[in-house]
């Protein structure tokens, strides 16, 4: 007995983990679009460590103090305590600066990684049965992910990001009926508020919702080792295995490298590529002007929408539904939301099929869903696209009125657009011959007596290694083939 | 614990003393045949086996590479010790801890790509759905048992219901009521006064030949500088009164014009002021008002002109409110009439 076996002999005593081997067998598809959700994984992780290293400097507190810190030119000035300790954890913070910037990479990275995540289990069609469930739970990911991304977006009080805030308790104030009351209760009064507002959306941001996040990850995670991997059709593949490769130890080693790999990635932007530089900006204060306001870019499409919104507001009997805010900002991402949870069950009704998936689609061949989705995709670029309608029209040098109007056209044409090339694209590439032999590089050689001799080159690092039939783990490895010669599938092994 | 009886009493409960040293399961034998039973169907592979050759086509050539990012990552982890002994730069430390996790990463990543098995390997899946009877069985648990709950107990159910409703209305109460006011006349009502003083936000009252002609300051009502809903913007369109909108014709003495600052679409302050157009924009959503017609918007999403201070100029000189607004100010509401 070596220290290992007696170790987990150890362990087997007394939580049976002899019994969890099988674990260690998962098969993770090999194909780079399963990478997506890992790396949204990963960016969540780096979230968490560099949050927790943030909230040992940061001060949630609106209250006014006079800055005499470590940058020059706002030295004297009035600040908030909050914008103070972001100063402070910029400048004065050994490996503060990178970490808060990382910080700001990872949540972009995090959010943009859900998103192009659920594009591929949309276009693959990931979501139908048995796994609605875990496609809800998904959506729910993307929403927390980008109301926390608001939320820490908004903590260091500085003159964009207060001005985001504005526009939030506007946003919340245009709901009918309890929009007062709930902008009065979230802020304790009048906007900017009593001040509560920032300590609240500390705890939210750093406590409340990233444990939320963390328990639903655990759900999605506890669902994909119960369901298993959707695979793409294939070699040897059927609805009723997973071919791959085994958690222990290739996929272990894979994903610790795409670990590394992604926060090296997110620690590198958080050093040399600049992001929210808030000193440039100036602390918040209510009454003073920004230029060229952006949100970060996951809240750019709800920007466009308002910016794109007709000016209706309806009044009467007494009552003012402000329309130009609530539908754009509030109806608009509600009706999004909405329809992202429900759509499993709208395609199994509209296509009739209540079948169990674990084959996924290649969108080719599912014409009419790609070319739904790349509208969508396209709808809510262009929306995003519309969030820049001042730079836009300053780039261009055209009215602000002719770029507002093209984007109010866009937004419908560009969709439709798009979805019809798309669902073109689709039937063509449909229409063509498939050919399932992978491709290999041959050798071409000439032999002395002037020959040409063409050989296969064999296998090469990336290549596809789906010639073989794929076989079971093995639960025991010989040493050489006298050791397996009396081995076989079912052979008792020791 | 009872030293005659050896029966161990917590309160009421006793616990028997049943634990017999030497039978404890870890030190209990294993069954003598258990290494005859197959329980594990997966085969006995050999290390040649064309599935566990390693993907990689030259693994010397491999190996070389990922040694080389091997030692990369401990320049790199080292190159950041030193930068952060120097003082930190945060340029330097991204690029020597970044090239470190990102060769580590590639390293790992390569290893298991390359060195490893190639596979592929199978897992077969089991449905989710159960058989019939294990089906059937769970729901004439689930509905039997309920039904045993409720049996005859209507009643009492209908209690335990209200109890829990009444408990849902309350604990509401803590969990939202408690948060913040009530809105009452918050949003319709600014600090400004019949006669209040325009002021800068250091406080210094605005006299009446303060701004030239095309010239713009945010002022306030004195005491609220810096006041979020109370912010103005003065503005001073020509030298002499004009009308923005009928009935305010003395708002405007010798050209000087207030409009509150908060837009009227979702609140940003409506600060860019263009001359030769007369227009006020708001930089959050392109919202465009026209000075000379009442704040009227003429682009964007904004619904409402910004509502308009009626200005005079008192014996001394001073800018000062004629009346407060005479509508709430900034983004709509419901209770907005
Ligand atoms: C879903 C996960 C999260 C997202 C999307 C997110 C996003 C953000 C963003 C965009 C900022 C603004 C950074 C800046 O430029 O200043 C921020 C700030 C902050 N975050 Fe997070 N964060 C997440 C999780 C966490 C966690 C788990 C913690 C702590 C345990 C945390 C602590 C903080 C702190 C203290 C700040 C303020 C300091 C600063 O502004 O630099 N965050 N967050
Ligand atoms: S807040 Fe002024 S245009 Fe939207």
């Amino acid at each position: 007995m070596n220290s290992t076996e007696r170790a987990l002999g150890w362990l087997d005593d007394r939580l049976g983990v002899g019994k969890g081997r099988s674990l260690l067998d998962k098969i993770f598809p090999d194909h780079w679009s399963f990478l997506l959700g890992e790396i949204a994984l990963y960016s969540f992780v780096v979230l968490v460590l560099t949050g927790v290293f943030l909230s040992l400097y940061f001060v949630p507190s609106t209250k006014e103090i006079i800055y005499h810190g470590a940058y020059a030119p706002l030295r004297g000035k009035l600040v908030s305590e909050a914008y103070a300790s972001t100063l402070k954890l910029s400048f004065s913070v050994r490996g503060g600066m990178v970490i808060r910037q990382m910080h700001h990479w990872a949540a972009d990275v995090f959010v943009g990684a859900i998103a192009i995540h659920m594009m591929r289990i949309f276009f693959t069609g990931g979501f139908r049965k048995p796994r609605e469930l875990n496609w809800m739970v998904g959506i729910t990911l993307l929403m927390l992910a980008i109301v926390n991304g608001f939320l820490g977006y908004s903590l260091p009080y500085d003159l964009v990001s207060g001005t985001g805030l504005r526009i939030a308790y506007s946003i919340i104030l245009s709901i009918p009926l309890v929009g007062s009351y709930l902008a009065f209760f979230l802020f304790g009064g009048a906007f900017p508020g009593n001040g509560i507002i920032e300590p609240r959306m500390f705890i939210l941001h750093v406590l409340v919702v990233p444990i939320i996040i963390a328990a639903l990850i655990g759900a999605h995670l506890f669902m994909l080792v119960r369901q298993k991997h959707a695979q793409f059709p294939g070699k040897g593949r059927t609805e009723h295995n997973v071919v791959g490769s085994p958690l222990y130890p290739t996929f272990m080693a894979k994903t610790l490298g795409l670990f590394f790999i992604v926060t090296g990635v997110l620690w590198m932007l958080g050093g040399l590529v600049q992001i929210n530089p808030i000193w440039q900006y100036g602390p918040y204060q209510p009454y003073k002007v920004t230029y060229a306001v952006q949100p970060d870019w996951y809240m750019g499409w709800l920007d466009g929408a308002m910016r794109i919104m007709p000016s209706w507001e309806f009044t009467g009997f007494g009552h003012t539904i402000p329309l130009e805010v609530l539908l754009p900002a509030v109806l608009f991402p509600g009706l999004t939301f909405t329809l992202f949870y429900v759509w499993p069950f709208v395609e199994a009704k509209v296509t009739g099929d209540r079948a169990v998936h674990n084959i996924l689609d290649f969108p080719r061949y599912r014409p009419k869903r790609t070319a739904l989705g790349a509208a969508g995709v396209a709808f809510y670029f262009t929306l995003f696209s519309a969030s820049a309608t001042d730079v836009l029209a300053n780039f261009f040098q055209v009215s602000l009125n002719t770029v507002l109007w093209s984007f109010r056209f866009l937004a419908i044409a560009v969709p439709v657009l798009v979805g019809l090339v798309t669902y073109r694209i689709c039937k063509e590439l449909a229409a063509m011959p498939v050919t399932d032999e992978p491709k290999r590089s041959v050798i071409l050689s000439r032999t002395e007596a002037g020959e040409y001799v063409m050989e296969e080159a064999g296998m090469r690092p990336g290549d596809a290694p789906d010639d073989l039939d794929p076989i079971a783990v093995p639960a025991r490895i010989g040493a050489s083939v006298e050791d397996a010669s009396t081995g076989g599938a079912g052979l008792p092994t020791r | 614990m009872n030293r005659e009886t050896g029966v161990q009493s917590d309160g009421d409960r006793i616990y028997e003393p049943d634990y017999v040293p030497g039978h404890a399961s870890g030190d209990r034998p294993m069954p003598e045949n258990r290494d005859e039973v197959p329980d594990s169907p997966l085969p006995l592979v050999a290390l040649d086996d064309p599935h566990l050759m390693p993907a990689a086509k030259n693994v010397k050539h491999t190996e070389r590479w990922i040694a080389f990012l091997i030692v990369l990552a401990s320049l790199g982890f080292a190159g950041y010790g030193a930068v952060y002994w120097q003082g930190g730069q945060p340029q330097l430390e991204g690029l020597t801890l970044g090239i470190g996790l990102l060769s580590i990463g590639a390293a790992l990543a390569a290893w298991g790509k390359y060195l490893l098995p190639r596979g592929p390997f199978v897992e077969e899946r089991h449905d989710m759905r159960s058989s019939d009877t294990e089906r059937e069985q769970m729901a004439a648990a689930v509905i039997d048992r309920g039904k045993l709950v409720m049996r005859r107990r209507g009643f009492l159910g209908k209690m335990l219901a209200g109890a829990a409703g009444i408990l849902g209305v309350v604990i509401a109460f803590p969990v939202i009521r408690s948060l913040g006011p009530l809105p009452k006349l918050a949003l319709d009502k600014t600090n400004w006064r019949k006669g209040s003083y325009l002021v800068t936000i250091h406080g210094r009252k605005i006299k009446e030949d303060d701004l030239e002609v095309g010239g713009i300051i945010t002022v306030f009502p004195p005491g609220y500088e810096g006041n979020a809903m109370d912010q103005t913007v003065l503005l001073r369109a020509s030298t002499s009164p004009f009308t923005t909108k009928a009935g305010r014709e003395t708002w405007t003495p010798k050209g000087y014009v207030a409009y509150s600052k908060v837009c009227t679409h979702a609140g940003c302050p409506v600060g860019l002021y263009q001359e030769q157009t007369q227009q006020l924009l708001c930089p959050c959503h392109q919202s465009v008002f026209d000075v000379l017609d009442g704040a009227q918007p003429v682009f964007g999403p904004a619904p409402r002109p910004l509502p308009q201070l009626p200005l005079m100029i008192d014996s001394e000189g001073y800018l000062r409110a004629q009346q407060p607004y005479d509508q709430p100010v900034g983004p709509g509401f419901w209770e907005r009439s």
